[in-house]
């Protein structure tokens, strides 16, 4: 099993959303995150005054999936939060090493 | 701690005193109300031909006064809380609405006690009103022939009080985000007391010495604005910067709060401006134009200048503008016409933006810009005043450069200069003294923390 953590441009979380149900993918967990990579930000500025806004907001998407759905998830995610722009986000994924559904006390991939 | 509680427990025991003598004086008063009800009919009878046609109250100009005072109470509450309080950071921003809110009632009681009779009160030495009026004992609703012969003298009184409101509420931008409630409360009556109350004599009252020099100030330009500004330059040099400044964010935490609190002030200010004419009728009106025209076009000019220089119409910029424009037409707007006010608008657009960008280069952290805006378009408005005013648009008043009269701008120059030093030097000495007795500042964990909840116990957004 996998974990599959993106981050995403906020306004492309409907997109991938909808693209990850219709390849199969059950569930997710979102969070609103900041951060930086290499688009490093932007500038606002109040009465002349400059702020550079370095954490740039994003979502943070979480999937848990089987090694097999894994090549297919990535592509999709990929896919539809791509805008071709600088921020488009990263996609990191860690071996998860159980799962295990609280209703039935299901374990493993069953549980995903 | 306990020090500044028992400083503060002290200034309120004065209050209540002074309450008690106030109400002394008006029970003598009404004492004496039957006493010349009983003589005035005989007093007629006996010599009619001789008795003083009594000044006749007109009802327009009086309904007029009443609003536009209290449109000039909307400026302070909810106007520039609101203003203010948008550009703070949301820690902040229930203690900065508070301070304008308290502002007003606290002038309010020492406007009624002490502080009209101090301003407008009978004239000594040229310096300042003496305190017969004190309690506003024989401030009565027959007019007062010296300051506005058609409404009753307390409805005059009641317009000035909110002048006298709203400007140590404009100072607070400067010390934002930092001060203490109690020694900021201290501080305010001290200010009334000692800056404001003695310069409106100076510049408003029959027998006040810049008055007497012939300048001209409609409607508090000099007296409202200006020492606000220079006020707020002492109080961010002896406050000192806020912890962070330069370093981390502190942008507005809610700019449509910011533009909703300009939008009102630029609604109050018809009373400021138009109601200063104490009257309703032809010079209201047409200080009511000016006024508009002079926002409009510096809200414009502010947007343009900007946009052009860092490639952004910004919407506090334009909010800014408004703000600007309004405080250069201010001691302009009974004089000027329609076209001078257009010149008025677009020099303080274009000037207040450039003082609010010089700022970051002088170093000092007047936090919401109080010197760049009232100070800088307070000045623009007094000298502009002494340029364009016009005999032709209010004969009471006098002509400026524009119309041969370049002596005018020389009195403008000096209204400006004693009222920059008066209240800069003694705005200093005032914040000096708070500061000896019971500290003006935060510490630094309440300030972090954020005023709202150090002070208050409170916050804005739970």
């Amino acid at each position: 099993m996998k974990m599959i953590e993106a981050i995403i441009k906020p306004f492309k979380l409907d997109e991938v959303k909808d693209a990850l149900l219709e390849m199969g993918v059950q569930g997710m967990t979102v969070t609103e995150v900041k951060g930086f990579g290499r688009q490093k930000g932007h500038k606002e500025t109040y009465r002349g005054q400059e702020y550079t806004i370095e954490f740039v907001p994003k979502v943070k998407i979480e999937v848990a999936v089987t090694d097999a759905q894994m090549p297919r998830v990535i592509e999709t995610i990929t896919r539809a939060a791509k805008t071709g722009s600088i921020g488009d986000g990263k996609i990191f994924v860690r071996e998860l090493v159980a799962a295990v559904r609280i209703r039935t006390g299901e374990t493993g991939e069953t549980a995903l | 701690m306990n020090r500044s509680v028992r400083i503060m427990t002290t200034m309120l025991s004065v209050l209540a005193c002074a309450i008690l003598v106030g109400a002394t004086g008006l029970y003598a008063q009404d004492a004496g109300v039957p006493a010349s009800a009983v003589t005035a009919p005989l007093v007629q009878e006996a010599a009619p031909a001789a008795a003083p046609v009594p000044p006749k109250i007109d009802t327009g100009d009086t309904t007029w006064l009443l609003v536009s005072t209290a449109m000039v109470l909307a400026m302070t509450a909810p106007g520039l809380a609101l203003f203010y309080a948008g550009m703070v950071r949301s820690k902040n921003s229930l203690s900065t609405i508070m301070q304008s809110f308290i502002i007003l009632c606290l002038i309010s009681l020492q406007w009624v006690l002490w502080g009209y009779s101090l301003a407008f009160g009978p004239d000594k030495g040229h310096l300042i009103g003496g305190l017969e009026w004190f309690g506003l004992n024989g401030v009565g609703l027959e007019p007062n022939v010296d300051y506005a012969a058609t409404v009753p003298h307390q409805a005059f009184m009641i317009f000035q009080m909110m002048f006298a409101v709203i400007t140590p509420a404009l100072m607070t931008g400067a010390f934002a985000e930092r001060m203490k409630f109690g020694s900021f409360l201290v501080f305010t009556l001290l200010w009334a007391t000692f800056i404001y109350d003695p310069l409106a004599h100076w510049i408003w009252a029959v027998g006040g010495w810049v008055r007497n020099l012939g300048a001209l100030d409609f409607a508090g330009g000099t007296v409202v604005h200006i020492s606000s500004g220079a006020a707020a330059l002492a109080c961010a040099i002896v406050l000192k910067r806020r912890l962070g400044y330069g370093k981390e964010h502190m942008a507005p935490h809610n700019l449509p709060m910011t533009v909703l609190g300009a939008s009102l002030l630029w609604f109050g200010w018809f009373g400021f401006n138009a109601g200063s004419a104490v009257a309703s009728g032809a010079l209201a009106t047409s200080a009511f134009v000016v006024t508009n025209t002079a926002a409009a076009t510096a809200a414009l000019a502010w947007m343009v200048v900007e946009w052009l220089y860092r490639g952004k119409p910004t919407v506090l910029g334009a909010a800014s503008g408004a703000v600007a424009g309004l405080v250069a037409i201010t001691p302009a707007s009974g004089f000027v016409g329609p076209m001078a006010s257009i010149a008025i608008g677009l020099g303080a657009g274009v000037l207040c933006y450039g003082a609010v960008l010089w700022k970051s280069r002088l170093g000092y952290d007047d936090a919401l810009d109080v010197v760049g805006i009232h100070g800088v378009g307070g000045i623009w408005g007094a000298l502009a005043t002494g340029l364009f005013a016009s005999k032709a648009i209010n004969a009471a008043g006098a002509d400026g450069l524009f119309y041969g009269n370049p002596a005018q701008l020389g009195i403008q120059a000096m209204a400006v200069l004693v009222s920059v030093t008066f209240a800069f030097v003694g705005t200093f000495v005032i914040l000096k003294l708070v500061d000896g007795l019971m500290g003006l500042r935060v510490s630094e964990e309440e300030e972090r923390m954020g005023l709202d909840l150090s002070q208050h116990d409170e916050r804005s957004y739970s």
